[in-house]
């Protein structure tokens, strides 16, 4: 089919769009691996503010990575429970449970942020802990999670499957971890993807919660846009792109696959 | 395989069913299948015979006062898991995350037997039921009949002591339908085990049962053989739910029910329970009526319409004082027209009588 004008306006659009959003990150990448960003790549490409990042704020790489993870963990033993229970129930408390956990995707992660200092700020020791950011991701990301894996739920009939493994003498927990778990492993896996890239990349909430000790990369690099030079912020970018790019790339090659049903 | 050692006989006693939404499932049952039988449950949509499954099954918990006994263990409260049933389900229910072998095997790793024991039984079954090329294939890769017979090999691995089917056949084509039951009650009986099925046809039905029970809204109208049902209904829910009936509603007169002009001659066994003038309604089967000449009838009409089905053709007639047209079914190979005179034939014996017309009009 020969491809008319029209084609051609539409393919230069979305060109130009996606030049929009990635010269940024291309100028901000050579940035990061350049001498002097103003003399620009014929000054000569030096990994040298990487180093510099590194030195600096290692720690909050670090920070970032294990709340992440343990963010994941915890969204992963209580998300998944609890979306069994929302595609089980049919109550008024599994409705009112299921708005609470939509709620924060609603609220600003400050107004979450302002809620926690004002309950759980004088209590000192978990003030001054990584713990208390941690709680603010879960709340944050915990949604997504249970989302995710409840479509999955209420795309299988998993009550059958349930059903068939019971009457096969299969107790509550070998239904659970034998055939509930296995089944929804999509809408598990795409929710870890996202607690881990939600996580990982949390500024709002995080830059309330945080104390001079206990500082995520985002706040770092929020930092480094305030006070240091270009060179180092880009570097500290292109490391956290490197971070994030392989999980949102999983992410999008997971929703690709299609989905298994029952 | 030996199940007719494993396999018990069922006792249900004052079962009721009643829902969280006080809806009343299940009236009050009383029902006794014996050790190796194979028992239908049969009826329309709602009527309650899923749920004496599930009752049976486990899945759900009858009212209190109800019993469930499986052999001498009563098991009214014991869990599905604990009961030792094998269930296939209308939708199959098999595992997507597991292949055809580990779905057949499911029963046994729950159950932590061996791995030689479990590769044993999984063979046996593999061959039983002619899955030997699919053991690796994935669910999404099999037929409908294919998963039906993995569903059934799952179920009965494990030597359940009763085995429960929830319309297995109803997901499958007309022609996989009617082998397939021939398959599986064959293979019920070379195992000697109980079985409860579950069906709203009433073909499959006389096909798979020893017994047929028929549930109208919650409760048992009629449990007997297929014969029973079919020749010798009890209700007029029964005898218009298998197969179909032929309805003459009249007068009882002397040794005949009478209507209009037209009178059917009933055997005496019949007419000398009722009395003289008494509204009674006469049924029979399409195929015990037979069409013979005008003049020398005691029942005559017109016909309607005619069908031709391949073995026999169906003719309507339409009878003066009868609602509905007569069906009767012609195994000669005879041409019907709209508008032929015909008599109609009834043997006594191929009568059946159902009083208590009550208010109904009655054309006489």
């Amino acid at each position: 089919m020969k491809k008319g004008m029209y084609f051609y306006l539409q393919l230069a659009f979305t060109l130009l769009v996606c030049a929009f959003l990635i010269v940024p990150i291309f100028m901000s990448i050579t940035a990061g691996l350049t001498n002097n960003y103003f003399v620009g790549v014929k000054s000569g490409l030096t990994l040298r503010w990487v180093e510099q990042v590194w030195t600096l704020y290692s720690d909050t790489i670090w920070l970032t990575m294990e709340i992440a993870l343990v963010t994941t963990l915890v969204n992963l033993c209580v998300g998944v429970p609890c979306a069994y229970y929302l595609a089980r129930t049919r109550s008024k408390l599994s409705a009112f449970l299921d708005e609470c956990l939509t709620l924060p995707i609603a609220i600003p992660g400050m107004a979450i942020a302002l809620g926690l200092i004002s309950v759980y700020g004088g209590i000192s020791e978990f003030r001054m802990s990584w713990l208390f950011i941690l709680v603010g991701h879960v709340i944050f990301t915990l949604p997504f999670m249970v989302k995710s894996v409840l479509a999955v739920l209420q795309s299988i009939n998993f009550r059958v499957l349930e059903e068939g493994a019971a009457s096969l003498g299969a107790s509550f927990w070998q239904r659970f971890f034998h055939v509930i778990v296995p089944n929804c492993k999509t809408g598990i896996v795409s929710g870890i993807l996202m607690t881990l890239t939600l996580s990982a990349g949390e500024f709002n909430l995080t830059w309330m919660l945080h104390t001079p000790l206990t500082k995520t990369l985002p706040v770092g690099l929020a930092d480094s846009y305030a006070s240091m030079r270009l060179e180092v912020s880009s570097a500290y970018t292109l490391i956290f792109l490197g971070m994030i790019l392989p999980l949102l790339i999983a992410a999008q090659w997971l929703n690709r696959k299609p989905k298994r049903t029952a | 395989m030996k199940n007719a050692s494993t396999s018990v006989a069922i006792t249900l006693k004052q079962v009721q069913k009643t829902f969280s939404d006080g809806t009343l499932a299940l009236k009050p049952l009383d029902l006794h299948i014996e050790k190796g039988e194979i028992l239908v449950l049969l009826g329309p949509s709602g009527c309650g015979k899923t749920t004496t499954l599930r009752l049976i099954a486990g899945l759900e918990f009858c009212d209190q006062g109800g019993q469930i006994l499986f052999g001498e263990r009563d098991v009214t409260n014991v869990a599905i898991e604990q009961r030792r049933v094998g269930m296939v389900f209308q939708s199959y229910a098999l595992f997507p995350n597991m292949n055809v072998s580990e779905n057949i095997a499911y029963g046994l790793r729950v159950r932590g037997e061996s791995k030689e024991l479990k590769e044993k039984k999984v063979q046996e079954m593999l061959e039983l039921f002619d899955l030997e090329p699919y053991a690796h294939r994935g669910i999404d890769q099999l037929s409908g009949g294919q998963r039906q017979r993995v569903a059934l090999a799952r179920a009965i691995i494990t030597e359940p002591e009763v085995l429960l089917l929830d319309e297995p056949l109803s997901a499958l084509d007309a022609l996989l339908k009617k082998r397939l039951r021939t398959d599986i009650n064959a293979l019920l009986k070379r195992l000697g085990i109980t079985a409860v099925y579950v069906t709203h046809d009433q073909e499959e039905a006389m096909a798979m049962g020893d017994r047929i029970a028929i549930l109208d809204r919650g409760e048992i109208a009629q449990i007997g053989t297929a014969e029973e049902v079919y020749l010798s209904p009890k209700s007029e829910f029964v005898a218009n739910f298998i197969g179909q009936m032929n309805h003459f509603d009249g007068l009882l007169n002397g040794q005949a029910l009478s209507f209009r002009s037209n009178f059917i001659p009933l055997p005496e066994t019949l007419y000398s329970t009722y009395k003289e003038g008494e509204r009674i309604r006469c049924m029979t089967r399409p195929e015990d009526v037979r069409l013979t000449s005008f003049e020398d009838a005691t029942l005559k009409g017109a016909v309607s319409h005619s069908v031709f089905l391949g073995d026999r053709t169906r003719v309507l007639v339409s009878v003066e004082g009868v609602k509905e047209l007569v069906h009767v079914d012609c195994f000669e190979r005879k041409r019907y027209s709209k508008g032929d005179r015909v008599g109609l034939v009834i043997p006594p014996l191929c009568l059946v009588l159902l009083p208590n017309l009550g208010s109904e009009e009655v054309v006489c």
